[in-house]
C-alpha cells in the first residue's frame, strides 16, 4: 500500500485558457481516505485555486459527483486506496459546460426537473381536519426505490443520449417522475404524461442501462424509464381506441 | 446576469460570467468504452432481424414457384458467401434475443401476493418460452 | 398532437417485433441459413413446405413475424443512426428510409404470404 498517491486532476480557468489542462498533486492515501479527502488536501495544503463541489461527505447530498478515471463516481464515495498504486484522473462530470476547474452547470437539469413536477399532485388537497393520507406498505414499496435519487447527476454523466442529445430530459428526471406517478397519494400522472410523452421525453431513450449501472444509490432509472414507456405506450393505445374515456 | 443558460446558448465571457468550456462529442463516441460499443452491437442485431426477414420472403417466393426454385434457392444458401452471413446473421439474432430476455424483466414489474416477482424468474420464464417455440418451430420443419 | 402521438406506437410495433423476432428468428435462421444448407440435417421436402405454407395460421404468422420484425428493424436502426452517427440534419430522409422500408417490406411480405 503506497504511502501517497498522484491526483491528476482537470482545471478549467476561462479567464486564463480556453481549454481544460491537467495539474498533477501528490496527496496522502492512508487506507479510509476518499478521493475528496484528497481533493481537500490539494486545496488546503497545495493548491487553493482548486475549485470543486462538495457537502455532506457521506454520499446523501449528490454534490461531489465527478469523473474519476473515466468513470461517474461520488468522490466522498470513491476510495483512494482502490486506485493502487494510481494515478488517479480527477475531471469533471460528463456531458455538463464547465464553470471552472471540476464544478459543472446543473442548471439544465434544475430546469428539467422541474417540468415533470416533482410533487404529489392532487385535484384537491385534503383539509387537515380529514387527517393525514393513509399508505399501506405495499403502496410505499411500489414508489420507494425510486425516492432514492439524490439528484447527483452521475446518471446524466453515464448517457451517451443525453450527451448527444441536449434535450433529452434525462435518467433522474424520468424516476422522479415515477417516483410520484407510483404514489397513491399522487393524481398528477396525466400532467406528467404531457412533458414525457414527447421525443424529448421517454422515446429518446434507448436504453442503454449505463444510468443504472453507475447510480449510487440503486434507483434503477433505466427500469423506470421503460416502466413508464409500457405506460405510456399502454395510454396511447386506450386513448386511441376508447377516445371517451376521460384522462 | 439573467441569462437563461441552455445547452445550446453561447454566452459570450464577462467578468461574472465567464465563458463555459462544453466538450464535444466525438462521432466515435461508441468506441470509447466497451460498455457503449456492446450497445452499438446489440443495436445492430436489428440489422440481421431485417435480412432475415428479405432471406425468409426469398425462400417463400421460391417454394410458391415450384420444386426446382426451392432446389435452386437451397443450392444458393449453401454458397460460402450466403452461409458466411447466415453465420453471422446468427450470432448477432441470438445476442438480440438474449439481450431482449435478460432485459424484458426491467420494463414488467409483475407483483405477486404484494412481493414483487424476481427478475431472474420472469427471464427464465422468456427463455422457456424460447425453448418451447424452438422446438416447436423444430418439429414443424423437420417432423414428416 | 402528431408528433406525439406516433412514438408511443412506434415503440410497440418496435417491442411487439423484438418479442416475436427473439422467440422465432434464432431457429429460423439455425435451420434454414445453417443447418440445412451445411447439410448437418436433411431439409424438408418442396411438398411439405408447401403445405406448411399453405396453412392459414402459418400464413398469418409469418406475416407477423416479417412485418413485425421490420418495424423493429426500422425503429431500432433509425434511433443507432440517428445517435451513433450524429447525423441529426438527415433525420427526415432516415425515417423515410426506415419506415418506409419496413411499409414496402410488410407489403411484399403481404403480396408473398397471401
Amino acid at each position: 500500500m503506497p504511502d501517497t498517491i498522484k491526483m491528476q486532476v482537470a482545471r478549467y480557468r476561462p479567464e486564463q485558457e480556453a481549454d481544460l489542462t491537467f495539474e498533477e498533486y501528490e496527496v496522502p492515501c492512508p487506507p479510509d481516505w476518499v478521493v475528496l479527502d484528497g481533493l481537500n488536501y490539494i486545496k488546503d495544503q497545495l493548491d487553493g485555486t482548486l475549485s470543486f463541489r462538495w457537502s455532506c461527505r457521506m454520499g446523501i447530498c449528490g454534490s461531489c459527483g465527478m469523473t474519476v478515471n473515466g468513470e461517474p463516481k461520488l468522490t466522498c464515495a470513491t476510495f483512494l486506496a482502490d486506485y493502487g498504486e494510481g494515478p488517479v484522473r480527477l475531471e469533471p462530470l460528463t456531458n455538463f459546460p464547465v464553470v471552472r476547474d471540476l464544478v459543472v452547470e446543473v442548471t439544465d437539469f434544475m430546469e428539467k426537473l422541474t417540468s415533470v413536477k416533482p410533487w404529489i399532485v392532487r385535484e384537491a388537497e385534503k383539509p387537515l381536519s380529514e387527517g393525514e393520507y393513509l399508505q399501506t406498505p405495499e403502496e410505499l414499496e411500489a414508489y420507494k426505490q425510486y425516492s432514492m435519487c439524490i439528484n447527483c447527476l452521475l446518471c446524466y454523466a453515464a448517457c451517451p443520449i443525453y450527451g448527444l442529445e441536449p434535450d433529452f430530459i434525462g435518467p433522474a428526471a424520468i424516476a422522479l417522475a415515477q417516483r410520484y406517478n407510483l404514489d397513491s397519494r399522487d393524481e398528477g400522472a396525466a400532467e406528467r404524461m404531457d412533458v414525457l410523452s414527447e421525443h424529448a421525453g421517454i422515446w429518446g431513450c434507448t436504453f442503454v442501462g449505463e444510468c443504472t449501472r453507475v447510480c449510487p444509490k440503486n434507483v434503477d432509472p433505466a427500469g423506470a424509464i421503460q416502466r413508464y414507456k409500457l405506460t405510456a405506450a399502454l395510454e396511447t393505445v386506450k386513448a386511441f381506441v376508447m377516445p371517451w374515456s376521460s384522462r | 446576469m439573467t441569462e437563461r443558460p441552455t445547452h445550446t446558448a453561447r454566452p459570450t465571457h464577462t467578468e461574472y460570467h465567464p465563458r463555459w468550456l462544453r466538450p464535444h462529442m466525438s462521432t466515435y463516441w461508441w468506441l470509447k468504452r466497451w460498455a457503449h460499443l456492446s450497445f452499438i452491437l446489440r443495436e445492430l442485431s436489428s440489422v440481421f432481424v431485417a435480412w432475415f426477414v428479405v432471406y425468409f420472403l426469398m425462400l417463400v417466393r421460391a417454394v410458391n414457384t415450384g420444386a426446382a426454385n426451392y432446389e435452386q434457392f437451397l443450392d444458393w444458401s449453401a454458397r460460402p458467401a450466403i452461409l458466411l452471413v447466415n453465420l453471422v446473421a446468427l450470432a448477432f439474432v441470438t445476442l438480440h434475443a438474449v439481450t431482449w430476455f435478460n432485459l424484458a424483466p426491467k420494463a414488467m414489474v409483475v407483483r405477486l401476493r404484494g412481493e414483487r416477482v424476481p427478475a431472474l424468474l420472469i427471464a427464465g420464464s422468456n427463455y422457456l418460452a424460447w425453448a418451447v417455440v424452438s422446438a416447436g418451430v423444430a418439429w414443424l420443419l423437420l417432423a414428416g | 398532437m402528431a408528433r406525439r402521438s406516433l412514438e408511443p406506437l412506434l415503440w410497440i410495433l418496435f417491442s411487439a417485433g423484438g418479442v416475436l423476432s427473439a422467440l422465432l428468428v434464432p431457429s429460423l435462421i439455425f435451420f434454414f441459413g445453417v443447418a440445412f444448407p451445411l447439410e448437418w440435417l436433411t431439409p424438408p421436402t418442396h411438398g411439405h413446405l408447401e403445405a406448411l405454407l399453405g396453412h392459414p395460421v402459418t400464413r398469418a404468422v409469418a406475416f407477423l413475424l416479417c412485418t413485425l420484425s421490420l418495424f423493429h428493424w426500422a425503429h431500432r436502426f433509425r434511433y443507432t443512426l440517428y445517435d451513433g452517427l450524429q447525423i441529426k440534419h438527415l433525420n427526415e430522409v432516415i425515417n423515410v428510409l426506415c419506415y418506409g422500408g419496413a411499409i414496402a417490406g410488410s407489403i411484399a411480405a403481404a403480396y408473398l404470404l397471401r
